[in-house]
This record gives structure tokens, sequence and C-alpha cells, in this order.
């Protein structure tokens, strides 16, 4: 297994507070898959990407135990090329405007020129992520006079861009249209293609049952369950705890309820149709 | 109470930018509405220009016969409130409880009635608990929660909520809907952006959409999410179930989790 990332016994707890958000985390992220990471509101998740980029505590400060290791050597030991390796969305995306470029087209292009890569491939690969999440007609807007949901596509092509080894992603499409979601797991999804790693924060798990393999569970701090995305999302009182159940699993539930003999309770729509219809089939008979 | 009327209105930004065009709607007092759309439809600066944040550059916003034109911001946000899509735009003090008594304080209420107003807008959002933290160190849920109480406890007879669905859970969701459920029995007038299309199927008894900087139609969820040339042209999608059931060829316009069951089981 080729390990990218691994958390040992890592408790983090913010400055003046008595509680971890992150408690006794043990994760091994393998390179190439995509993680995604479910749990209630006030679960730690934000905490949890904060603590994998280092940002908890070199930048939040606070108090951490336990190690955060990336391609085996220490995060602390780590400096400016960390964020070369690890991209990182921020929930908010207002945050991740840099506030010193005029256009989204400079806005996007800046980790690049940072980075020193040369002007006509800096150019191509900016077109190509603005096609991808439809932001091509605001390439001359100022990154400030923006609606909140193009905000949001430009903070994640800005970091999409830099194609990072490690992208950790935190509710990427809060503000998005349905859309435009789904465009963007279309986008993580070639990611991966690319053998990226994707860790990423949602709510929306009926997209996270279709494109993610392992799915991590948080409350109050801890991980409390971690695996194949088929085997948690099978798993009704996981989903209940990590207030994430599918609406098609919630309607499968309740068709069980007034008897009809589903096989099982359904996680994406393709699943609810074939149970449904092959269950309405059992009935007739 | 007063009606809530948008005439022909436009909206150009400094720079020239046309994000609304001409645009008609119609709230009637007591009204729980939603607005749906892509991004950059022009949600965002209409609902502004509902509370007086923006004023039109072109026609009339009217709350019955008070024209936003000749009222300031102030004057027009102690009748609209308004939550911002980014609670971090709104928020400005070192305490949840701070922030909410902010806007009653400035109205010289009773100290009872400010009291009453404080603690009834945290209760019902579920703030109470966090009154005394900082609203910095809560999530992004629950910041918008702040923000939303703040809004509340300002008592306007009209609120408008920016994308209050965002980021939340399951229990999060379920707080907002009891919030609409209890403003509308208070008679106010509520508009509610919103992605979430199960959401909007589910508390809403009437929808408008928004593309491309107009209004493309007004309609209860059953008509809207079963009108696909309006959805595709808003970048929307059917509620899961209303997709289940499609595939599955059940007919009745269903939109939520009861009304599916209930088709299902009756084949
Ligand atoms: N800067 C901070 N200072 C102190 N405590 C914080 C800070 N940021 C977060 N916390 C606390 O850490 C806990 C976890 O918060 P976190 O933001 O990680 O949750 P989350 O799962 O991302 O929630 P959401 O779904 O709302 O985004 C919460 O109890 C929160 O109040
Ligand atoms: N300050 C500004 N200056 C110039 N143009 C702006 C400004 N703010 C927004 N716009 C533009 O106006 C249009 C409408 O924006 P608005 O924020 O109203 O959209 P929205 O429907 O709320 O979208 P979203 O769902 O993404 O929040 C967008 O194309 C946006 O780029
Ligand atoms: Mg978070
Ligand atoms: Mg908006």
């Amino acid at each position: 297994m080729d390990i990218i990332m691994e958390c040992k016994n890592v408790t983090y707890s913010y400055p003046l507070t008595k509680k971890p958000a992150i408690k006794e985390l043990n994760l091994k992220l393998e390179r190439g898959k995509f993680y995604g990471v479910i749990g209630e509101n006030g679960s730690g998740k934000t905490t949890l990407c904060a603590v994998l980029r280092g940002f908890a505590p070199s930048f939040y400060k606070g108090e951490i135990e336990g190690e955060v290791l990336v391609e085996g050597k220490k995060i602390g030991e780590y400096g400016g090329e960390l964020a070369k390796k690890i991209g990182f969305v921020f929930q908010n995306p207002f945050t991740q405007i840099s506030g010193v470029k005029d256009t989204v087209f400079e806005e996007v292009a800046y980790g690049l020129e940072n980075f020193g890569v040369p002007a006509g491939e800096i150019e191509r690969r900016v077109i190509d992520v603005m096609r991808m999440t439809d932001i091509e007609h605001l390439a001359e807007k100022s990154p400030f006079e923006l609606s909140g949901g193009q905000m949001q596509r430009v903070a994640l092509a800005s970091v999409i861009v830099l194609e990072p080894d490690l992208l950790i992603i935190d509710e990427p499409t809060s503000q998005l249209d349905p859309e435009g979601t789904e465009s963007v797991f279309a986008i993580i999804q070639k990611m991966k293609e690319k053998h990226k790693t994707i860790v990423l924060v949602e709510h929306k798990i009926d997209l996270i049952a279709e494109y993610a393999d392992e799915v991590l569970v948080f409350k109050d701090g801890a991980m409390i369950a971690s695996g194949d995305k088929k085997e948690i999302l099978s798993d009704m009182s996981l989903l209940e705890q990590g207030a994430a159940l599918p609406q098609v699993a919630i309607l499968g539930r309740k068709l069980q309820e007034k008897g009809l003999p589903l096989s099982t309770i359904p996680v994406t729509e393709k699943q609810a149709v074939e149970v449904i219809a092959e269950a309405l089939k059992e009935r007739k008979r | 109470m007063r009606d809530l009327i948008l005439k022909d209105v436009s909206f150009s930004y400094p720079g020239g930018f046309l994000a609304v065009d001409n645009i008609n709607m119609e709230i009637k007092a007591g009204e729980n509405v939603a607005i749906v759309g892509q991004n950059g439809a022009g949600k965002t600066t209409t609902v502004k220009m509902m509370n007086g944040l923006l004023k039109p550059t072109a026609g009339d916003v009217l709350i019955g016969d008070m024209n936003t034109k000749n009222y300031t911001t102030a004057q027009v946000s102690r009748v609209v409130g308004y939550v911002f899509q980014n609670p971090d735009d709104q928020i400005f003090h070192s305490t949840v409880e701070g922030e909410v008594r902010y806007g009653p304080k400035t109205m010289k209420l009773s100290p009872e009635e400010e009291d009453r107003r404080v603690n009834d807008a945290l209760k019902i959002t579920g703030m109470d608990i966090y009154k005394d933290e900082n609203p910095l160190n809560l999530p992004l849920s629950m910041r918008k929660f702040v923000t939303i109480a703040a809004v509340i406890a300002m008592g306007t007879e009209i609120l408008i909520f920016d994308e209050p669905t965002a980021g939340q859970d399951i229990e999060g969701n379920k707080r907002l809907s009891e919030i609409l459920k209890v403003l509308h029995e208070q008679g106010k007038t509520v508009i509610t952006i919103s992605h979430d299309m199960e959401f909007v199927a589910s508390n809403f008894a009437r929808v408008i959409v928004m593309a491309k900087k107009k209004v493309v139609r007004f309609g209860t969820p059953q008509e809207i999410f079963w009108d696909f040339k309006s959805l595709e042209h808003a970048m929307l999608k059917q509620p899961y179930v209303s997709r289940v059931c499609k595939e599955l060829g059940i007919e009745g316009n269903i939109i939520d989790i009861d009304g599916a069951v209930e088709a299902i089981m009756s084949r």
C-alpha cells in the first residue's frame, strides 16, 4: 500500500477550549483514493482538514498530540513545499480569494505563478480548469464581484489547477446549483484518474454514495467509522449518527416499514429504482 | 402587513454589469416563498433590492406603498430583514448574544421586550446554548444560525434568508423548517433562497425560478419540479425521489418522500 498521509493517535484542541475538536485519530490515506468525510455539524470535519494540512496547529495554534505524517515525514518538518503537495479548499470560499489579483483569470493563475510555472503552460492549464468549472465567462471579472456560487467555483478552480498530489476540499458544493454540484464531482473523478488522493467533506451523501471509494464518519471529534463505501453506507445506524441518510435510503426504509419487500436499503438512485421495481414485481406474484 | 412588489426592476452594478434584467414579482403579505435558480442568476442581487441594500437602477421595489427609492437602507431594513449568504459578512460582535442583541438595542425597546426578542431568537435557532461563545469559534453552519437569530430578533415583518440550507446537516435543515413554520404562524412574510431541491420541495407553497437575470416562472413545487424545460434552463434538478418515481414510471408529480411512499404502495 502506498500511504500518502497518516495520522497516529492525533488529538487536537483549539486554544482556550476544554474539549478536543479531534480525538485520538488514527487514519491512513492511500494514494489515489477518494475519501468522503461525513458527520453532523460541528463534528470536526473542518478541523480534520486543518489538521491534515498542518494549519492546526501552525495557524490556529492550540495543542496537538500524536503524529501527522506526509509521505512518512512529520508534517511540521515541511516548509513551503507542502503547499505544492497538498491543495486546500476552504469551506468559506471568500477565505480562499487572495485579494491581490484583479481578475478571475489572474486569481486562478496565481498559485501556478508562485510555483514558477512557465507562462504558456499557466495559460493552458488555467483555461482548461476554468472550462471545467464553468467560469470562463467570468475571466475578466473581479474576484470580489461574483455571486456566492461563482466565488466557490473560482476557489475550487484556483486549487484544482495546481494538480497537487493530495486535495483537501471542505464542502465545495454548498453554494452551487444542482448542475454545478454534479460537475464538481465529475472534476474530482478526473483528478482521481490522474491518481490524485482526495479528501472531500460533503453533506450531500447521495453524491458521496455515487463517487467516493472510502467513507470516514465523524461524530463529536471522533472518527466513529471508516472503510469501504459500500460497507459504511449499508449501515443505517452509522449513517444516522453521521447525519447523512441518502434520500433514497429514507424512502427505502419507509417502503419496508409499509411492507414492501425490498431486498436491500438502496443508497444510490440507480439502486433505488432497481430494488423498488423488483419488489413491486415480487409483490404482484 | 404589506405586499412586496417588484415592478419592471433591473439592476446594474457600478461597473456597468447588468445582473437583473426587467423582472416582476409579487409576494403577498404572510407568504412563504422560495427562490431557486442557477449560480449567478441574480437571486442575491434581487433580494438585496428588497431590503434596500441595493436600489434598482430601473423600475420600482414597493413594500405596500413604500417605494425603497425614497428611503434609506436603514429605514428599509427596519421592515425587511436580510440574512446574508455569507455569515461572515454579517458578524461583528465577540459573543453570540452580543451579535443578536445589537439590532434590537438600536430600536429603543423596553428592556423586557429587548430581552424577550433576544432570548426567543436564540432559542428558536438553537443558539441559546452558545450565547456566550465567540461566533468566530463556531462552525460555519452555526455561524449561519447566529445571523438568522440576529435578523429574527429585529422583528421585521418581512424576512429574507439567503441560502440558509448551505452546509446544514439533517438537524440543521429540520431546525430551519421549524423556524419557517413559526415565522409563518406569526404572519411574517419569508423569502428563502436555496439550492437544496429536497428542502424546497417540502417547505414552500410557492417557488420562484430565476435564470439568466430573469424570472422564468412561478409555481407550486409540484409544477416546478416536473417542468423539465424550466429545470434545465435554470440548471436545476428534480428532488431524488422525483427522479426515482420518474424512472419507475410512477405518475402524480411526486416531489417528496411521503408522496412517493403513498404512490408506490398503491401501485
Ligand atoms: N477557531 C476555533 N476556535 C475554537 N473552537 C473552534 C474553532 N473552530 C472550530 N471550533 C470548534 O471545533 C468543533 C468542530 O468544528 P468544525 O468546524 O471542525 O466542525 P464541522 O464538522 O466542520 O462543522 P460544519 O458541518 O458546520 O462545517 C466545534 O465544536 C467548534 O465550535
Ligand atoms: N459587486 C458586483 N459587481 C459586479 N457584478 C456582480 C457583483 N456582485 C455580483 N455580480 C454579478 O451579478 C450576477 C448575479 O449575482 P447574484 O449574486 O445576484 O447571483 P445569485 O443568483 O445569488 O447566484 P448564487 O447562486 O451563485 O449565489 C452574477 O453574474 C455576478 O457575477
Ligand atoms: Mg466544516
Ligand atoms: Mg446568491
